[in-house]
């Protein structure tokens, strides 16, 4: 009797837990810091910048005798850059990750390669355009160019690629591999139709923060591609391929530093955050239609 | 007696099995029976699952497993040198322990296994999927949505669903491993009652952790204990009076 | 060890049946001592104990249906427990039959005629040992015995047949003594019916073992 009754716990008692809700206003301070930065990055860039804009500075290339800027040339350049990069790299990335995660037997290997591209992924940027200056400027013959920029660019993302590639093919039921594989498909089309369909999401987002990477990417392409963005596309493809030239991050660079513009410059920030921001739309958008 | 007239489907000859240095299985012989349900039981890690994949090598894919021994099907030794695995497969299909709908509509989950063995005539499809589906019990509820996703099914339908798709390529055994162990009483007691109708056209093996259910459902019951095969007779002499003490205490539940 | 109070369950169970024959056992050994010795008090007692046995029967019942509701026992386990849900049966008959002696043994009292029993006291001293024996072969599984005690229905069944023709001849010199002649008659039957239920616990005890009911496999 008095057991049971020593056992009734009174539940209308509301304790106070400190802890707990400093805990909860630190969160959210936090949380309305990180947002409320952001957007004032975003306004207060946009601001500044887009006084700067105007057809002629998007239309035409810098012109030191009439003293106008223009960054025509930077904006294809970057363009040129993510395209033919994400080319490169997004077959390579997932390609590796495939093989790393459904082909590959030696775990010590791919251990191995795991890390490596781990390390890779957290290494500083300059060094890629050390080794890209040596190695494809120089080495390869390819001298300063986007070429080289691309090939280095493309070095620089594969490791984010391939590891986030990774992570989704993971991430996808093992039991989705087993249903597949016995009804006798064979790997490969276990690939196609299944493995590559589920981790669709995850590679779209190692592309988003590949571009994101490319885009932002000063220092090593300043060695590998050239900072200069003087002239006006000219000739096919390969030749424009062929030519130094700079993007908008490097063109950011040597406007607010070597000029002290800081006017042009932020006009080519706000140019940079459309970009971003419309690169991962149509991203989504044309792996929402892949997905159909 | 519920036995059958009894044609052997498939045998299994001194079929050993090891990951790295364990030993999972240690000789097994063992007759399956054409057009009847065999139950394996056993606790767990006893060897059964592991054997069932054997069947239609399954574990190809762990590398470190090693196999001797063999396992004939219909004459045809299935780890002999000129076997295609994607044809075994077709033939001796696999239903898993929880279901496993691909992400994608209901239709082309039915149509996944036709598709890997080739057939790619729109009209030939329609087909396969009304047939299996009505076969696995399951086409009324989806008829009207089979464009929908399979992910949007109930736990039983998409079991029943994983059924279908495993007859869509026309298998001549089933092996279903633990198939109901993830449901509830009642869409287990429905895939209970497919199994049961799936017998006359199919050979079944399947593998159950619940000891009432190899009782229900099973012409013959074999018992695995530490990867030996310890006895294997008619359901109903080895849930009468079975031969072996280890048999007996554990489908009372006296085992240890 | 698993299923540790199905374990218990089990146990209770077999020592509630074990609880049942041991008051057949003794209500039909009083009632034979009863008969013989005209001991009227006893026979009162036989009639009371008689509920209790019914009463057990139906706890017993109910324990084996519980026991197969809940955990569904197979093999060994599911033939003691239908061993057990048989047996009971023929143990509530003997037990009836006991009391159904006791009150017939009432009713000659009445009458205050025991001259002539004939041979009913050979064939019930049978009658009770075979129960005996039936019973014990239940509480040690003891087929050997249970065999034995099955054979000697012959001699009870032996016995009524002389019972009955010394009662015939009763029939024709006396007929006074008809209705003492006809109890005794009600009597050696419910003794000869008695080996027969001890009989049948004999081939439930035999089941509960090889699974083989009267020489067919049933289970």
């Amino acid at each position: 009797m008095t057991g049971e009754v020593s056992r009734q716990t009174v539940i209308t008692v509301k304790k106070r837990r400190p802890l707990e809700t400093l805990l909860y206003a630190v969160i959210l301070v936090v949380s309305i810091g990180v947002v409320g930065l952001t957007a004032f990055l975003i306004v207060y860039i946009l601001i500044q910048g887009i006084p700067a804009i105007s057809v002629k500075f998007l239309t035409t290339a810098e012109n030191p005798i009439l003293k106008t800027v223009g960054i025509f040339p930077s904006i294809v350049n970057t363009l040129y850059m993510v395209l033919f990069t994400l080319l490169i790299s997004v077959p390579l990335g997932v390609g590796g990750a495939i093989y790393l995660n459904e082909y590959a037997k030696n775990r010590r290997l791919v251990g191995a390669i795991e890390f490596a591209t781990e390390t890779l992924s957290g290494i500083p940027s300059i060094l890629y355009g050390v080794f890209g200056y040596v190695f494809f400027c120089v080495l390869l013959r390819l001298n300063v160019s986007l070429i080289a920029g691309v090939l280095t660019l493309s070095i620089m993302v594969l490791p984010i690629l391939m590891r986030t590639t990774q992570e989704t093919l993971k991430a996808v039921p093992q039991s989705y591999r087993e249903g597949a594989l016995g009804m006798g498909a064979t790997k490969w089309h276990l690939i196609r139709t299944i493995l590559l369909p589920c981790s669709l999401k995850g590679i779209l987002t190692g592309v988003i923060l590949s571009i994101g990477r490319m885009v932002s990417e000063s220092a090593a392409l300043l060695l590998v591609a050239g900072g200069s963005a003087m002239y006006m596309p000219r000739g096919n493809l390969f030749e424009q391929m062929s030519h130094s030239g700079s993007t908008l991050s490097v063109e950011l660079y040597r406007y607010a530093m070597s000029r002290g513009d800081n006017k042009t410059a932020f006009g080519i920030a706000a140019i940079l955050i459309i970009i971003v921001i419309a690169l991962n739309l149509l991203t989504r958008f044309l792996a929402g239609r892949l997905n159909r | 007696m519920k036995g059958n007239t009894e044609i052997q489907k498939l045998r299994t000859e001194d079929l050993h099995l090891y990951y790295g240095d364990v030993h999972a299985l240690k000789g097994i012989n063992m007759d399956v029976h054409s057009r009847c349900i065999t139950a394996l039981i056993g606790p767990s890690g006893c060897g059964k699952s592991t054997f069932l994949k054997t069947l239609n090598r399954m574990n190809d894919t762990i590398p470190s497993v090693k196999i001797t021994g063999k396992v004939i099907l219909d004459g045809e030794d299935v780890y002999g040198k000129n076997v295609d695995v994607t044809v075994l497969r077709k033939k001796v299909g696999m239903v898993f322990q929880s279901p496993n709908p691909f992400p994608m509509s209901i239709y082309d989950n039915i149509a996944y296994g036709p598709r890997v063995h080739g057939q790619k005539r729109r009209h030939e499809l329609d087909e396969i999927v009304e047939r299996s589906l009505t076969s696995a019990a399951i086409w009324d509820e989806v008829k009207d949505r089979l464009k929908k996703p399979a992910l949007g099914l109930s736990g039983g339908q998409q079991q029943r669903l994983c059924i279908a798709r495993c007859l869509a390529t026309q298998p001549e055994i089933l092996l279903m491993d633990e198939p109901t162990s993830a449901l509830d009483p009642i869409s287990t007691s429905k895939i209970e009652e497919l199994i049961y109708d799936l017998k006359k056209e199919y050979s079944i093996v399947i593998v159950t952790h619940n000891m009432q259910q190899a009782a229900r459902v099973s012409d013959y019951t074999a018992f695995f204990l530490l990867g030996e095969l310890i006895e294997y007779d008619t359901t109903n002499a080895i849930f009468s009076s079975p031969k072996v003490q280890q048999t007996e205490n554990y489908i009372t539940g006296r085992f240890g | 060890m698993m299923r540790r109070s199905y374990e218990n369950d089990l146990n209770e169970l077999h020592i509630e049946i074990i609880k049942m024959v041991s008051l057949i056992e003794r209500a039909i050994e009083d009632s034979v001592r009863a008969f013989e010795q005209n001991d009227l008090a006893l026979c009162e007692a036989i009639i009371d104990q008689d509920k209790t046995i019914d009463d057990l029967e139906k706890s017993i019942e109910s324990k084996c249906l519980w026991l197969i509701a809940r955990e569904q026992p197979v093999a060994s386990d599911l033939k003691k427990i239908t061993t057990g849900l048989k047996m009971i049966t023929d143990m509530e008959r003997i037990g009836d039959h006991a009391a159904d002696i006791a009150a017939l043994t009432l009713r000659l009292s009445v009458r205050n005629s025991f001259a002539d029993s004939g041979h009913i006291p050979q064939m019930a001293e049978i009658a009770v040992s075979m129960v005996h024996d039936a019973v014990t072969s239940y509480i040690n599984t003891d087929l050997e015995l249970s065999k034995e005690t099955r054979r000697r229905d012959d001699d009870v069944d032996e016995y009524f047949n002389v019972i009955k023709r010394e009662l015939v001849s009763v029939f024709r010199s006396n007929e006074d003594a008809i209705d003492n002649a006809i109890d005794f008659l009600l009597i050696a039957k419910y003794l000869e019916r008695i080996a027969d239920h001890a009989v049948n616990i004999c081939e439930w005890v035999e089941f509960s073992v090889t699974g083989k009911h009267k020489d067919a496999k049933v289970f």
